[in-house]
């Protein structure tokens, strides 16, 4: 669209690119500020650290057991990823090529974690999963993790297998392909730009996710970014070089996977599935 | 669907592929949900309704849902006025991808990396307040960390990403022609805006008000790690968070959550009610 070209509208313009300029200006440099502390000798009262070093990762590497607690966070987000893709992917192929009686109830259960906050349902999920014994260890931080993205890798698949003409599934039955055939010939090479986007994606948010984890993990279970909040809250007893340190370790774990994610969705689906879904 | 014989049989053997996902939600999902609602109403002392009774009675208690709200209001009214004539403008760029990833960055990094950067850079000897002071804007450093700013701000710096993102995909689903068609009969930007866009948009706008709500409602570590947690910045997750795990009362950390449910359900009930005054139909163009 055309806009015109007065001087108001031009003006109008600036002040857009000006407001876009200073928030993504003040976003970098928070990010910023974060890795230059993790990189300061000394950083106090002045633009720049006195000088540069790298010895806090060497000491957050051991002072937070960093390499436990990495193992830990690539179990629960290995283990959300593979169970969520074996048990959503089928899923999604049944809600996109069936009607079934209850088929809303169905996708109104799938929509409700998404869009319901965490700490909502996580602290009856956290209660019910340490009466049973569950929370604390890796198997119920996996379990509370789960409830977002088993829908979440449903709702993204839908439209991926929707958009499959059925007639190709029909032409290979009539050329006598059995249901295996079927699976590993037509519907897996078909599906797997989806599947990996969506499963991408499920590991980038199970990484972030914060509250989940927060409400069920116990001192062995605690994921990186639940690490990262212990020693931010009980900030003072460490060095602050050492826990920016440490948040940058997080952040490079999650920021290269959301890389290679970006290479098979666009940005806006990341937030936007949900309510495609829901309007 | 052309295909009728194969998506009307009732139940087959396909269908079932659901029943493994549909039976991890019940479990974990729609099971304690029910067990929580169940629980709040039992609790440790007292009549059924004794959780929901102390929790309106006392004022370090009812006051957190005040608190949460004036947070969470504000800054998505903000997030939803600034990301509409942003979206505006960039859904005119070519590339919005350098722009679009940059954006989903404090979503995937997450509230508490972002809480924890904004410790320093907000701080009275981070960057912020230098620029300020550099720039002759204040004389010294403001107070933003540990008080209701901190948590504002870290609400905004994720919030408005996301709601932008929800907006410009709305934004982009408007059929240029339309507003074309508009600029033809006359009608100048701010008419073409109010009387075309708006309206076109408006039941988008009422669903990313409702989505960027939860997330602000539902504030939780950055109001502990930058906020005042004891004070002004005391939120609802922190009062049921307390419950469940300093005090150990399950019934009524589930009672708080229900409160907290229902208070969310509220404002989007309303929300959504005002939207079914607005303008429904096609935002597309041409022969709708």
């Amino acid at each position: 669209m055309r806009q015109g070209r007065t001087l108001s509208s031009r003006l109008w313009a600036a002040a857009i690119w000006l407001l876009v300029g200073v928030f993504v200006l003040n976003l970098l440099a928070v990010i910023a500020t974060v890795i230059v502390s993790s990189l300061a000798t000394r950083w106090l009262g002045t633009w720049l650290p006195a000088g540069w070093t790298a010895q806090w990762y060497a000491s957050a590497w051991s002072e937070f057991q960093l390499a436990d607690v990495l193992t830990t966070t690539f179990e629960v987000a290995f283990l959300v990823v593979l169970i969520s893709g074996l048990v959503g992917a089928p899923a999604a192929y049944a809600l996109a090529r069936r009607e079934f009686p209850g088929k809303r109830l169905v996708m109104l259960l799938l929509l409700t974690p998404l869009l319901a906050p965490p700490i909502t349902y996580g602290i009856p999920l956290a209660t019910v999963l340490y009466s049973a014994g569950f929370a604390g260890k890796l198997s119920g931080v996996v379990m509370a993790n789960l409830v977002p993205s088993v829908p979440f890798v449903v709702l993204v698949l839908i439209p991926f297998v929707e958009q499959i003409d059925p007639k190709i599934e029909q032409a290979a039955r009539v050329f006598g392909a059995g249901t295996s055939r079927l699976f590993w010939h037509i519907l897996t090479p078909l599906l797997a730009p989806g599947v990996l986007a969506a499963l991408l994606l499920v590991l980038v948010r199970t990484l972030a996710m914060f509250e989940l984890t927060f409400l069920t993990s116990g001192p062995d279970s605690q994921t990186l970014v639940v690490a990262l909040y212990y020693a931010v809250f009980a900030a003072g007893v460490r060095p602050e070089q050492s826990i920016n340190a440490m948040a940058v370790i997080f952040m490079l774990t999650s920021m290269v996977w959301l890389f290679i994610a970006l290479r098979f969705v666009n940005p806006t689906q990341i937030v936007a599935r949900a309510r495609k879904t829901a309007a | 669907m052309a295909i009728a014989s194969s998506t009307r049989a009732p139940f087959d053997r396909v269908t079932l592929l659901a029943a493994p996902a549909v039976l991890i939600l019940c479990a974990l999902f729609l099971y304690p949900f029910v067990y929580g609602l169940w629980l709040s109403f039992a609790p440790a002392a007292g009549g059924a309704l004794a959780n929901y009774h102390k929790f309106f009675a006392d004022p370090f208690l009812y006051g957190t849902i005040a608190t949460t709200l004036w947070l969470a209001l504000p800054v998505t009214i903000l997030n939803l006025v600034l990301a509409v004539p942003v979206a505006m403008r960039v859904r005119l760029m070519h590339s919005q991808r350098l722009l679009t990833t940059i954006l989903v960055l404090p979503i995937t990094l997450g509230v508490v990396l972002i809480a924890q950067g904004l410790l320093t850079y907000l701080g009275p000897q981070g960057w912020f307040n230098r620029a300020l002071m550099t720039l002759g804007l204040v004389s010294h450093p403001v107070r933003l960390v540990h008080d209701y700013w901190g948590v504002f701000l870290s609400l905004f710096i994720t919030g408005f990403p996301f709601t932008f993102l929800l907006t410009l995909s709305h934004v982009s689903g408007i059929d240029p022609a339309l507003e074309q068609a508009a600029a033809t009969l006359g009608a100048n930007a701010r008419q073409r805006f109010f009387r075309v866009i708006l309206p076109l948009l408006a039941p988008g706008l009422a669903i990313a008000f409702c989505l960027s709500f939860v997330q602000a409602f539902s504030v939780f570590p950055s109001a502990i790690l930058l906020g005042a947690p004891a004070g002004p910045t005391r939120v609802i997750s922190i009062a049921a968070y307390q419950a469940a795990f300093e005090d150990f009362d399950y019934s009524m950390a589930s009672a708080i959550a229900m409160i907290m449910g229902g208070v969310q359900l509220a404002i989007i009930a309303a929300v959504l009610g005002l939207r079914g005054l607005a303008y429904r139909g096609p935002a597309g163009g041409g022969k709708g």
